[in-house]
């Protein structure tokens, strides 16, 4: 495998940042972290996604004076799927962050075990 | 003068605020209590005294925190490790970078650039797929952005009487503290909010003919808004953009682009004519609906970001 | 390609006009919104009704081609006849939802965010429409973030610390659940080079057939079923559901409960019998998928039986239902798939009902759902005690009823497809039905238990029209579902049918 890591580069860089990511979001305790971590997963998917869009030698998508060779453009779908996943990353981010500032200002604390912990007291 | 009344107005905002933010504190506490009705004063007025003494005695003891043990973070990292490596084998099999002779680079690629100048009438590829080709996909999207708007609003005005109070105590902090005669700042502002705004109104125009669109050009007017109301006080901004506008300009927007999309939508799957030209590639007037909507998705983003910034900002508008 | 008859159009006007109603709900006030709440879910059952009838009479499907350029270069819509079914179920539980949590709706739900939240329902049914009929893998996404958020939303809808918290946890499992989606849709697209079924079946075929790439397909594939499973709580990805529906409004947790996580498994069906095919292949995710619902079926009725409170008991009750449609699924057959969708009905039917009823009875014993406040509740409220009786016997399974009908479904499949897996799937059955009995028949008899405390307090009778009336039509559909099974399920069989 390791021989042809360079030829993978950047799909082993994107699913890379996407496992960091999901650990972050899955496993740390922050919300802050937790918000991060979904950011950087979202990002490796976009990664993945627009670097097996890329064509060697070819130009991107939009029209060039006198070329409308098919086999001169790159595949232009997967940059109008980042663009959509990419806002709706943002919405979802703004959504988790609205969130986080709410149980900020109940709990006073970022950090998910604690807040349950009060929640657990406050309750029952 | 003013600058004295001005202290004495904050001196005995900090006053209230720490007396009253506490007392308000506990009048909060109070009224959720009442307001969740599993509240601990009910259970202990029925006979359950026993079990009610025992569940208090576990909630006494704090719960021990494994989330800071080593073990937790051998365990975290072996998770992301296993992830991580299951994943790059799969990408270790999958086709090369930049090759060229992928199944995903096929026919779809070569329609697209064979079509998209006479069907669309976009030179930029991109945006005829997402919004001509793909427009129902880029019409959810945009419904993510409302959405999410809806929901952060939701959030963040379900605030009780109580609430309410410590609410505005911090928006008028924020007032307070916002650059009042910051002369670098504000005469930076003037100057560049103008030239964004109209830089974002450049990519949205022609984001048919060269990169850019309704997302990239909605999100620099948003920028330029926001700025705006960092260099200035609420006041000024508010005197032309406030809650209604973000409501009717995000309103009108998406009622627009849902009707025109339909209409397309209906139109080209009934094969019926649209009535809408295309005219020429490459003018800035062409291309039929692509020019409207993207002026319709560049108003929702720019609302969108504006309104997110606000809401977190000062938590109202 | 012909034109479209007029039904045809149907699917578009019912998208379009739920993003209308939306837009439309965030400028009214908040008595209106309510009314266009109300008056786009019952059009849209209306609409899923003609579609059905259309679907089953002319027997075969239609593409709808969202624009000129259909597959597979643009989107697509695509409707049969389980489409239409499913769709119909989801349209009718939102719109009795709305009727049965109408009277709390105005309590819960301060003027200023009802229209807000009437904004966020509309988005929902759209998802709910588009997620349905969708033939497109990435409009499929964009709709689950749609309902994702909205669902956040529906659970955010009273202002409790706790209901916050859930709704964070909620938020942090979808995300992961949609993550892994997303990266399985992005692999498989670079793989097959198609996002639309169809194109991408034949692509996934021809890849296997020529042995290229076998492990990431498999490996996308399992990805997108990990997600879907996550957002829709199969057994050890649950942890996010007790809470988020046992402290939202009666509304939210009844469409939240039979709606929303059953759009992604719905969802689900559609991948694997439109793009994984139905062979080898999928056999291998559908192990794992056996495996896990296996586990929950018996994992979710043991936490059901544990819990001291009934909302709570209720929602557990859910892992485990959500187990037995993944067994369906995991079966591999059209039978174990048919009796997946069906039920996905009785379900739907049965726990929506419940969380109304519940709501309904939990408010009567003065906010306390803990059993011994409960009791003597049926006197004040007999509907909703009649109405949660029902819903529990429909579970457990009591014959005439639809939870019934769809256990015997599920064995028949089993059976038919023999081996060690039918072994298994009756033995899950047996010891599940026990646990049912054992924890849905306790909390329904506690309801008509005599209170304990012998100072009656007056109970303030109160009429609910719409909630009666969504009561009696949930009722009498649990009745329809175990009366009429076997022609509802021909129409999924036969809509199964037409899926290829």
């Amino acid at each position: 495998m390791l021989g042809r890591v360079f030829t993978h580069l950047d799909g082993l860089t994107a699913v890379a940042l996407f496992g960091i990511g999901f650990a972050l979001l899955l496993l740390d305790k922050n919300l802050m972290k937790k918000i991060i971590g979904f950011s950087m997963m979202d990002s490796g998917i976009y990664l993945f996604l627009a670097s097996y869009g890329y064509i060697e030698g070819r130009l991107a998508p939009i029209y060039a004076e006198g070329i409308s060779d098919p086999a001169a453009y790159v595949n232009p779908l997967p940059a109008g799927l980042v663009l959509t996943g990419i806002v709706v990353g943002v919405s979802v981010t703004a959504v988790m962050l609205g969130l986080t500032v709410r149980l900020y200002e109940r709990y006073h604390s970022l950090d998910i075990d604690e807040i349950a912990e009060k929640i657990r007291r406050e309750g029952k | 003068m003013m600058k004295k009344q001005k202290n004495d107005r904050f001196a005995s905002f900090l006053d209230w605020l720490e007396n009253g933010g506490n007392a308000l504190d506990e009048e909060m506490q109070d009224a959720l209590r009442e307001e969740e009705p599993e509240a601990p004063g009910k259970q202990k007025r029925e006979k359950k005294k026993k079990s009610s003494d025992k569940t208090a005695d576990i909630a006494k003891k704090p719960r021990k925190a494994y989330a800071d043990s080593w073990w937790y973070r051998l365990l975290a990292f072996a998770v992301a490790a296993a992830l991580i490596w299951l994943l790059m084998e799969a990408v270790d099999r999958m086709p090369r970078f930049g090759a060229a002779d992928t199944l995903m680079d096929s026919e779809l690629t070569e329609f697209y650039v064979e079509h998209t100048k006479e069907e669309t009438g976009a030179m930029n590829i991109v945006t005829g797929i997402i919004l001509n080709y793909r427009g129902f996909d880029t019409l959810g999207e945009t419904h993510v952005l409302f959405i999410a708007v809806c929901t952060v609003l939701l959030m963040l005005s379900i605030y009780g009487e109580q609430d309410e109070k410590k609410r505005l105590a911090q928006g008028a902090l924020e007032r307070y503290f916002e650059p009042h005669h910051d002369v670098i700042l504000q005469s930076a502002a003037r100057l560049l909010t103008p030239l964004i705004l109209i830089f974002g109104l450049y990519i949205i125009a022609n984001g048919h003919l060269s990169p850019g669109g309704g997302f990239s050009g909605g999100a620099v007017l948003g920028a330029g808004l926001i700025l705006y109301q960092n260099a200035f006080e609420y006041r000024k901004i508010e005197k032309f953009f406030t809650y209604k506008t973000f409501k009717w300009v995000s309103v009108c927007s998406l009622l627009f682009y849902s009707l025109a999309k339909g209409y397309h939508f209906f139109t080209g799957a009934n094969h019926l004519d649209s009535h809408i030209s295309i005219g020429t590639p490459g003018n800035i007037l062409s291309g039929g609906l692509l020019l409207p909507l993207n002026f319709v998705v560049g108003c929702v983003v720019a609302c969108t970001m504006y309104a997110l910034f606000t809401m977190f900002r000062k938590g109202e508008f | 390609m012909m034109t479209m008859v007029w039904w045809q159009n149907l699917p578009l006007f019912m998208i379009v006009g739920a993003l209308v109603c939306a837009a439309v709900c965030s400028v009214l006030k908040a008595k209106a919104a309510r009314a266009v709440m109300a008056a786009l879910s019952f059009l849209e059952c209306c609409g899923m009704g003609v579609l059905l009838y259309f679907t089953l009479t002319k027997n075969e499907s239609f593409v709808f081609a969202m624009g000129e350029i259909g597959a597979p270069f643009g989107n697509e819509l695509r409707v049969g006849a389980a489409e239409a079914l499913v769709g119909l179920l989801f349209a009718v539980i939102m719109f009795l939802s709305l009727l049965g949590g109408w009277k709390q709706f105005s309590l819960d739900i301060a003027p200023n965010r009802a229209t807000l939240y009437g904004s966020v329902f509309c988005l929902l049914t759209a998802a709910m429409c588009a997620m349905t009929f969708t033939n497109d893998l990435f409009t499929a996404y964009v709709f689950i973030e749609i309902s994702t958020i909205a669902a956040c939303a529906l659970i955010l809808s009273r202002n409790w610390g706790r209901t916050m918290f859930a709704a964070t946890r909620y938020m942090i499992m979808n995300l992961l659940g949609s993550g892994l989606f997303l990266l399985g849709l992005s692999m498989l697209y670079c793989l097959t080079g198609h996002l639309l079924f169809p194109q991408l079946g034949a692509g996934v075929k021809e890849l296997l057939a020529a042995n290229r790439y076998p492990m990431p397909l498999y490996l996308s594939f399992l990805l997108m079923t990990l997600g879907v499973a996550i957002k829709s709580a199969l057994y050890p990805f649950h942890t996010w559901l007790p809470s988020a529906y046992s402290t939202s409004t009666a509304t939210s947790s009844a469409i939240l409960s039979s709606v929303v996580s059953k759009m992604y498994i719905f969802l689900l069906v559609k991948i694997f019998f439109r793009a994984a095919g139905t062979d080898v292949f999928a056999r291998r995710i559908e192990d794992v998928l056996f495996l896990y619902a296996m586990v929950g079926v018996i994992a979710g009725s043991v936490y059901a039986i544990v819990q001291r409170r009934m909302m709570r008991m209720i929602a557990y009750s859910s892992v485990a239902q959500i187990g037995y449609i993944f067994l369906g699924i995991a079966l591999g057959t059209e039978a174990g798939f048919a009796a997946a969708l069906f039920h996905i009905l009785a379900h739907s039917a049965a726990k929506s009902m419940l969380f109304l009823a519940g709501n309904k009875l939990r408010s009567a014993a003065d906010g306390q759902d803990t059993f011994p406040a409960l009791r003597g509740t049926a006197k004040k409220e007999p509907l909703a005690a009649l109405a949660f009786l029902v819903g529990a016997l429909s579970l457990v399974g009591v014959p005439v009823l639809g939870g019934f009908a769809s256990k015997v479904f599920l064995a028949k499949a089993a059976v038919e497809l023999g081996g060690w897996r039918m072994v298994v799937v009756l033995a899950d059955l047996l010891v599940s039905t026990a646990l049912n009995v054992g924890y849905l028949l306790r909390c329904a008899l506690t309801l008509y238990r005599p209170a304990e405390d012998t100072e009656a307090r007056p109970a303030p009778k109160t009429r609910d029209a719409a909630f009666a009336f969504a009561m009696i039509v949930l009722i009498l559909m649990n009745l329809g579902l175990g009366v009429f099974g076997a022609p509802v399920l021909d129409w999924i069989q036969r809509g199964i049918a037409m899926f290829v």
